[in-house]
């Protein structure tokens, strides 16, 4: 019997609420084009002043002109390296706000599923069959991390679940504030899921801050208490794989997420389920369903489109660079500053 | 109200620290939002201390699976506590405050706390990391299976990636033929490894990278707009 959710996706809208404007296909692109040309257009110009600024500072001018030219970074109203990467950040945040505004006015964005995350009620309808509790790690670091925050969006879909099955949920943390939020979350879910009586502050528990104290503390948890469904969404560090590795001992279906590149082999290889850095960010939007956080994941695919477009004609400038003559003094300056409005103003953020 | 005051809070903090990495001008407003957090965290600190001590007496008074362990920590949180405050074993920093005998600091050479941490917390924290070494190997035997081409292609690469890391010749020709010349045979695997670190890996870590970047921007927007309030129990 198939157990999972269906797949959320948006329905067509009413053709007398559609803003027929919106819904056209090259007004989108126009849009993506627009602030691509923009960006474009003000890493090419800064890229001059820039340069311009440089060469004051290597001619023989007064102190007090370089100074004029270059007041203290405290007194500066904007910081001219970064705005290419300021127009790149407005860019992208236009394009997903759209995105939300078209999603709200109905227009139907398709979302790839996620196996991580329709796996969830599976494990928690396990964890009911088996009369066992469930383990929820919003990882290891604390509520100003948005790997955490994106966690605890997860805990809260999980939490809602948990409630309607009535399967108890332990949710350990390393930080108070991670806590307090935590609770929360819990809390809400189980008055969405209209079981108030369903929360008990004492399954969401503060534990130490210190990184493998915490791991002993959870893992020495596990051996004990054998859940049957272990979730480890948030920030990661080396513990993941003890962490996972003990769920995998004790027989657990695991779900685990993080952006943390270094840590996905290791959920890879210890969970049942991962999602690949990204796909955490996406998780709340997945599961709730609603069209302006939809509309936020396709704003994050034209951002993408965007990556794409910088890296193809970052990679034909820097290939041309490197066939193109060059002076026999041998500073390769000139053929830097092509590439320079890409590598360094845009995508290192200035 | 009581959802609102938090959210607005967030947003405008959320607004700053972000237009302040623009405007050099409003870095000391970033600053000020960062030592707010910094108070707040500190505030927390508090609650998770008094948290940890009533979840833990009430694992004991109810004699719930491993109540010991609980009993462990509070005798453990306690000493630490009471030694890093009253700082025992420290000394005066200089002659002149020998009148202050607490002007020295808790973590100060040879004080109780510090040997505590030396001796008790270091090796303990060093035998839990030591202990990844086992998980990694137990991960990698289920993960490393030739169960398909792909599986067979991860084993390979696995493979290739393990050896050239060894970095000893010896080791990856050691069933090669000597060449005539009287040189050691050279087998290419470690210029291999480096090679599928960084054009392969890397291109797939960078992959990762720009998707995670941009949930983080769709993130954030949705906290700075307000809409994501699910840190905060939702809007229940």
């Amino acid at each position: 019997m198939e157990t999972v959710k269906e797949f959320p996706r948006l329905k067509q809208p009413s053709p007398g609420r559609r803003r027929r404007t919106f819904d056209r296909l090259p007004l989108r692109f126009l849009l993506l084009l627009g602030s691509l040309l923009a960006t474009a257009l003000t890493g090419l110009v800064a890229t001059p002043v820039l340069t311009a600024q440089e060469s004051v500072v290597e001619t023989e001018e007064t102190v007090e002109e370089v100074a004029e030219e270059n007041p203290p970074a405290g007194q500066r109203l904007v910081d001219l390296p970064k705005i290419p990467f300021f127009f790149l950040t407005v860019g992208i945040c236009t394009t997903v706000i759209v995105c939300t505004e078209l999603a709200r006015h109905g227009s139907p964005f398709y979302v790839r599923p996620i196996a991580g995350l329709r796996a969830i009620e599976e494990a928690v309808g396990r964890s009911t069959e088996m009369g066992r509790p469930m383990l929820f790690v919003p990882g290891i670091q604390d509520i100003n991390e948005i790997d955490t925050v994106a966690g605890l969006t997860v805990l809260s879909s999980v939490a809602k679940v948990a409630a309607e099955y009535d399967t108890p949920l332990e949710v350990p943390t390393t930080r108070a504030l991670v806590m307090t939020a935590a609770r929360e979350a819990v809390q809400g879910a189980a008055l969405a899921a209209g079981r108030p009586d369903y929360f008990n502050e004492e399954h969401v528990y503060y534990v130490t801050d210190e990184q493998f104290g915490y791991v002993a503390s959870v893992c020495g948890w596990m051996y004990r208490e054998k859940p049957a469904a272990c979730f480890y969404l948030g920030k990661f560090y080396a513990e993941s794989l003890i962490l996972a590795e003990t769920g995998n001992a004790v027989g657990a279906i695991q779900i685990a997420g993080t952006a943390e590149t270094a840590q996905l082999p290791f959920f890879v290889a210890a969970c049942d389920y991962t999602l690949l850095g990204e796909e955490l960010f996406a998780a709340s939007a997945y599961l709730s369903g609603e069209p302006a956080q939809l509309g936020m994941l396709k704003g994050q695919d034209f951002g993408k489109l965007a990556a794409i477009v910088l890296i193809v004609v970052g990679s034909l400038l820097a290939t041309w660079d490197s066939i193109s003559p060059r002076p026999m003094e041998g500073t390769d300056s000139a053929a830097h500053r092509r590439t320079y409005w890409i590598t360094d103003l845009i995508l290192k953020g200035g | 109200m009581s959802k609102f005051i938090p959210v607005l809070i967030a947003v405008l903090a959320g607004w700053v620290m972000m237009i302040a990495y623009f405007s050099p001008r409003l870095l000391s407003s970033r600053q000020l939002a960062e030592e707010w957090y910094t108070i707040v965290a500190t505030i927390a600190m508090l609650f998770g201390g008094a948290n940890l001590c009533l979840h833990h007496l009430k694992k004991i008074s109810d004699r719930e699976a491993g109540w010991g362990f609980s009993a462990v920590t509070l005798i453990a949180f306690t000493v630490t506590v009471v030694v890093g405050l009253l700082k025992v074993g420290v000394v005066p920093e200089s002659v002149k405050s020998l009148n202050r005998p607490w002007s020295g600091q808790f973590q100060q050479e040879g004080s109780a706390f510090w040997w505590m941490y030396e001796y008790l917390f270091s090796p303990i924290v060093a035998t839990m990391f030591a202990m990844l070494a086992f998980y990694v190997a137990s991960a990698a035997f289920r993960a490393f299976r030739a169960k398909n081409v792909e599986a067979v292609l991860l084993l390979v690469t696995a493979l290739i990636v393990l050896v050239g890391q060894t970095k000893d010749r010896e080791i990856t020709s050691l069933f090669l033929p000597a060449p005539s010349d009287g040189t050691a045979p050279y087998v290419p695997i470690g210029d291999l490894t480096e090679f599928i670190r960084k054009t392969f890996v890397t291109a797939g870590q960078r992959a990762i990278m720009i998707g995670v970047a941009l949930g983080v921007v769709a993130t954030s927007l949705r906290i700075l707009l307000g809409q994501d309030r699910t840190y905060l129990g939702g809007d229940e």
